[in-house]
């Protein structure tokens, strides 16, 4: 995947309060939660996000919760990737999990700004500032998270897995008592 | 081969197309693998489980893999705080009936999940529990690997009884000598996120040891391993001992204590040494984790109000502290002191044990076992400008109210002194 956007620029530890207020964690719709991501940080972003733009910031982002409804609410609000220097790992595994792209790029955190023009390349993991000129190369994934990634995200990986034999050997026997303690 | 306990724990749940791997194969696990690991505990809460129970129904399975297995609990906006709120749990409870699963636990019979599930005796040492929820890593002071994942892990987790793990680095840390009268477990993980940051154990799993971890009663343990999280950690873990065994004996869980230790080798990123005798009760100041100062350093600050309980302080000890200085005293007269119990059971201790009397006495607040006001949710929400010293894990802008309000993070017993004399101190300043 290719994808062109223009950038918001974040700081060091945006949390999962910051991106998504727990008293919204009352829904779990996707279209709501679109509406309030980063409404405390960044006022006027739900508004004014517009499909395909990038989220870039610095170190360990999305820190704080498990809430899955953080990177849904940006996935939902239109955001096609996160670019950051690092991840909080909660939040990167959800992220992947969804289908949502986030790339550890630690130069092109650095650099771009709000209103920049970021090209992101999923698969060579390039990332392109296009209105600076530079180029920069993401850490790539382990394999297994490019076969995941591929897939599109967990559940649409578990599906296949589960569909094709040799996957499922942990599954009781329908309606048996459940499995005692090892 | 050596091995870190994180390692040991991951190596021997390892999973190929499902099944297990053999033993050796499990041995040779190393820091910086990413396995399939089997899971023997699956958990979820109100707001978490609604999103896996959406995520599941996508899977084309129609039970869980076992329904032994899989805890929900219903804790954070419980008693439900209004209608939406009342939904979620509505779709929880009817899940958990369709699947007959037999730990779900409501209103009445439940307490916030990482109290509850460790006192119900449902957590073994050597497990591997992933639970939706950031602060699953508190089992990890029973030897589990346990560790928060998001919703969509827990959907699968609950179709396959697997969940892709990689497998952490680890980070040493030591405490030596003995804390003084009022140090305790959350002012230790305290000092250590102040100074290795919030970032500091990103990505690695924290193995807490030392004499003075040895001397810590599991509550404490439990405090610790809860903050793990706030360094940025996968898991919080302490190796199993006699404490462990007494605590398991004591719940009645039916699980024999695997004798879990480091191997004497193995490889860590970095190693901390801490003296903990020299420590002074510590205070988180808004808005981080990890901006932390011993109490006396931090200033008389005016406080409006005050709150003992979560997944972090809500254990009988907590309360015991918290009541140790507020008998016979009273709570300054602009603060409103909140005590909430972790669970039911803590609850119903707490009551035989006088101390709500203590509470109730010194003018404190006592609310049902919930979630509530630690993440802003009900029941002590904060206003514009008001300061609150919690005991609970974060103090992120907004956590418990307004994004101008403020809150502090200590232990049991700051946050009782600071209630009666209406601003922050330590303990010693209020009770000798
Ligand atoms: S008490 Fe707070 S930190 Fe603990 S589980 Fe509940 S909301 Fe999360």
């Amino acid at each position: 995947m290719i994808g062109t956007g223009r950038v918001w620029k974040l700081g060091d530890h945006v949390d999962t309060d910051a991106i998504l207020p727990a008293k919204h964690l009352t829904t779990a719709d996707p279209k709501v939660l679109a509406t309030h991501c980063l409404e405390d940080t960044l006022p006027h972003f739900a508004a004014a996000v517009a499909v395909g733009d990038l989220l870039v910031a610095g170190e360990n982002f999305g820190c704080g919760s498990s809430r899955e409804h953080a990177p849904i609410a940006l996935q939902a609000a239109g955001v096609s990737c996160v670019v950051a220097a690092s991840f909080a790992r909660i939040f990167y595994r959800n992220a992947i999990n969804i289908g949502l792209a986030v790339l550890v790029c630690p130069a092109a955190a650095r650099r771009a700004e709000t209103g920049h023009t970021l090209e992101v390349d999923l698969a060579s993991g390039t990332v392109a500032n296009r209105t600076l000129g530079e180029r920069y190369a993401s850490e790539p994934y382990p394999p297994f998270l490019v076969e995941l990634i591929a897939a599109g995200g967990l559940v649409p990986f578990t599906r296949q897995r589960l569909a094709s034999s040799g996957f499922g050997g942990r599954r009781a026997a329908p309606n048996s008592p459940g499995r005692t303690e090892p | 081969m050596s091995q870190t306990l994180a390692e040991k724990l991951l190596g021997s749940h390892a999973l190929v197309d499902g099944r297990p791997t053999a033993a050796e194969a499990g041995r040779s696990v190393r820091a910086g693998a990413i396995l399939e690991v089997s899971v023997d505990r699956v958990l979820a809460n109100d707001v978490t489980a609604p999103v896996a129970i959406r995520e599941f129904a996508k899977l084309g399975v129609d039970s869980v893999f076992d329904r032994e297995a899989v805890v929900l609990v219903a804790d954070h906006f419980t008693p439900n705080k209004d209608i939406a709120s009342a939904e979620q749990c509505a779709t929880v409870r009817r899940f958990a009936a369709e699947q007959g699963l037999p730990h779900f636990y409501d209103v009445g019979r439940n307490g916030i999940e990482h109290v509850l599930l460790p006192e119900l005796g449902l957590v073994s040492p050597g497990s591997v529990v992933v639970g939706a929820d950031s602060h699953a890593c508190t089992y990890g002071a029973l030897g589990a690997f346990a560790t928060g994942v998001g919703s969509t892990d827990v959907a699968v987790a609950m179709a396959t009884g697997a969940a892709w793990m990689r497998v952490p680095e680890s980070l040493r840390v030591e405490f030596e000598g003995r804390p003084a009268r009022w140090v305790g477990g959350k002012d230790l993980v305290l000092f250590l996120i102040g100074r290795i940051g919030v970032d500091g154990a990103r990505y690695q799993a924290i193995e807490f040891a030392g004499p003075a971890i040895d001397a810590l009663p599991m509550s404490a343990r439990f405090t610790m391993a809860n903050m793990a999280i706030e360094a940025g950690a996968k898991v919080g873990l302490f190796a199993v001992d006699d404490v462990t065994a007494a605590y398991l004996a004591a719940t009645g869980s039916c699980a024999k204590p695997a004798a879990l230790r480091p191997d004497p080798n193995a490889t860590y990123v970095e190693r901390w040494t801490i003296d903990a005798s020299a420590l002074e009760p510590q205070i988180a100041l808004p808005h981080s984790p990890g901006n932390v100062l011993p109490v006396r350093a931090a200033g008389h600050i005016p406080i409006d109000q005050v709150v003992i309980g979560s997944c972090t302080n809500g254990r009988l000890d907590d309360l015991r502290t918290a009541a140790e200085i507020l008998r016979g005293r009273r709570v300054d007269a602009h603060v409103r002191c909140i005590v909430l119990p972790g669970s039911q059971r803590v609850m119903l201790e707490a009551t035989r044990e006088g101390l709500v009397e203590v509470f109730l006495e010194a003018g404190a607040a006592i609310g049902p076992p919930t979630c509530g006001p630690c993440l802003g949710g009900h029941m002590g929400v904060l206003a514009s400008g008001e300061r609150a010293v919690s005991t609970t894990n974060r103090n992120f802008r907004g956590r418990m109210g307004d994004p101008r309000s403020e809150v502090y993070l200590a232990g049991p017993a700051v946050a009782a002194a600071s209630a009666v004399a209406g601003c922050i101190v330590s303990p010693e300043e209020v009770a000798a």
